[in-house]
């Protein structure tokens, strides 16, 4: 079943352009990575997928799939550092896309933000204020949010940046886990490409035009794969 | 202090500015908070002049003030609010640009009119003088509202507050949200008037929340504590502008300076130990 559609699309910022005419479709329970140099247009196009950037040229479409379906990790550098909010607060406020305009948590959601927590290691933390944590709990924090709002897809924006190397492992493999147990289509920036790929079930290589790759293994024998890991 | 207390609380012109001010300090504080975490507390001062010359023609033409105004700055807040969405940088300076120019045609409306009179000197600086029984009943049934919306979008205010993106990106409807909070502020702001003036009705929504996140690690206890700082900043302030007869409005201002300062005094140690 495909969940969303890149028909044409060009993103751009005022006069600079930074995709253009790009089209690709996503499956349920695809594990799509997306990867590139810094400032290659990856987040741009995660947020184009969002729909926080409407497209200058062509279609982005939700096919079966609603917005309120959607779990989100924004790239470290959009979240306020210094917020005075507890980590309990915001990955509740992970829930709040099933709640109507009465939003309140129900026992459910409570109990749903706590297993998240379990599973991320953070639960002791529940009660810690966010500006008080380390910038790898945060980001735990972050995706243990991403995860309660996730019901059909996780996008994610370098998830794993400023993680140490043993977390980083772990945080690749509960994502690959809920792609496989719940079902969940990802869509993840990296940096670290070699860890990223193992996951993946298809990529995006980001340069002024985009390519798609349906599978990792042509990826892998691209050459714009050996180029970049040339360059790295 | 409880004598004294009862002793102002006879004049019933002290009695119905304690009722609407504690109302309002009250709703402006939990407003502020979302408005200055989100640095849109700009939107504050600006609504505050386009009610500041609302009122007055209102005035002027002998319309009900307040029934004329709040439609205006209901408008004016759905306007602000598109600016500094659209461009945060010349937002603001968009905003300065309506909110300067919205004096001045008050100003020069009411002058070539028939003069400053007493009741727009009053929208001006503040004055409990003015406040009357309808002032009270409607000041109290707007807070009422106010509170009970914010209540029930608590969570999603949070939310919108901390990560606009995120909200966005799940599906949740932010516009809705902000335009909410901005009206809600509009219309707090033009009810306050009566007691703090224009030039400083702003700061009701801006102080409480700059104190409380001196000292505060989590959203809800931001806002308690705001509305706290907030409701004992204007009873004190109140009171001393009683004992000293000096202006309302300036005294509760500079009560809640020193409520800042005091939290920041304490924030500043709490951190180092
Ligand atoms: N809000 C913005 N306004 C203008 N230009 C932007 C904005 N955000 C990103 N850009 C530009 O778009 C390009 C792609 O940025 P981005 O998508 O963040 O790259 P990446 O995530 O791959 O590092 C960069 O050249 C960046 O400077
Ligand atoms: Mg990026």
């Amino acid at each position: 079943m495909i969940l969303l559609k890149f028909e044409n699309v060009t993103l751009s910022y005022g006069n600079t352009t930074v995709i253009e005419n790009f089209s690709m479709e996503l499956s349920a329970g695809d594990y799509l990575c997306v990867v590139g140099e810094n400032g290659s247009g990856k987040s741009t196009f995660l947020k184009g997928l969002l729909g926080l950037k409407p497209p200058a040229r062509g279609k982005i479409s939700l096919v079966g799939l609603e917005q309120r379906e959607i779990g989100y990790l924004p790239q470290k550098t959009d979240i306020q550092k210094n917020f005075p909010a507890s980590v309990n607060e915001i990955v509740l406020s992970g829930c709040l896309n099933e709640c109507g305009f009465l939003s309140f948590y129900s026992k459910r959601q409570k109990n749903m933000a706590i297993e998240n927590m379990d599973l991320l290691g953070i639960r002791d933390l529940k009660n810690e204020s966010f500006k008080e944590i380390s910038g790898g709990q945060q980001q735990r924090v972050l995706l243990a949010r991403a995860l309660c709002a996730a019901k059909k897809i996780l996008i994610l924006d370098e998830p794993c940046a400023g993680l140490d190397p043993v977390i980083s492992k772990k945080f690749y493999k509960i994502i690959k886990n809920i792609n496989i147990n719940k079902n969940i289509a990802i869509v993840m920036v990296s940096h670290d490409i070699r860890p990223a790929l193992s996951g993946a079930n298809a990529v995006i290589h980001m340069q002024q035009k985009p390519i798609f790759f349906k599978t990792v293994e042509k990826y892998r024998e691209s050459f714009s794969y050996k180029r970049f890991l040339g360059g790295v | 202090m409880f004598d004294f207390a009862r002793e102002i609380l006879q004049y019933p012109f002290i009695f119905k500015a304690l009722v609407v001010g504690i109302f309002v300090s009250f709703c402006c504080a939990i407003l502020g908070v979302s408005l200055v975490l989100k640095r849109y507390s700009m939107i504050g001062d600006g609504l505050s002049h386009v009610g500041f010359s609302a009122l007055s023609i209102a005035v002027v033409m002998n319309w009900a003030p307040l029934l004329v105004s709040i439609p205006v700055v209901i408008l004016a807040a759905v306007l602000l609010l598109r600016l500094s969405e659209k461009n945060k940088m010349q937002g603001d300076a968009a905003i300065a640009l309506i909110s300067a120019s919205s004096l001045a045609f008050g100003i020069i409306f009411v002058s070539l009119a028939n003069g400053i009179n007493a009741d727009v000197f009053g929208y001006m600086f503040g004055s409990i003088l003015a406040i009357n029984q309808s002032d009270v009943f409607l000041s109290i049934c707007i807070s009422s509202i106010v509170l009970v919306l914010f209540i029930m979008s608590y969570n999603k205010i949070f939310l919108v507050t901390f990560d606009e993106n995120f909200a966005n990106a799940t599906g949740i409807n932010v516009r809705l949200y902000n335009t909410l909070l901005s009206i809600l502020t509009g219309i707090m702001i033009v009810v306050g008037m009566r007691i703090m003036g224009a030039l400083l009705v702003s700061s009701l929504i801006v102080f409480p929340t700059l104190s409380s996140v001196k000292m505060c690690k989590y959203f809800k206890s931001v806002v308690i504590n705001s509305a706290i700082i907030s409701v004992l900043s204007f009873v004190t302030g109140l009171f001393i502008s009683y004992i000293f007869s000096i202006p309302a409005g300036a005294t509760i201002v500079i009560i809640n300076l020193f409520a800042f300062i005091l939290y920041s005094i304490f924030g500043f140690i709490k951190e180092r130990v």
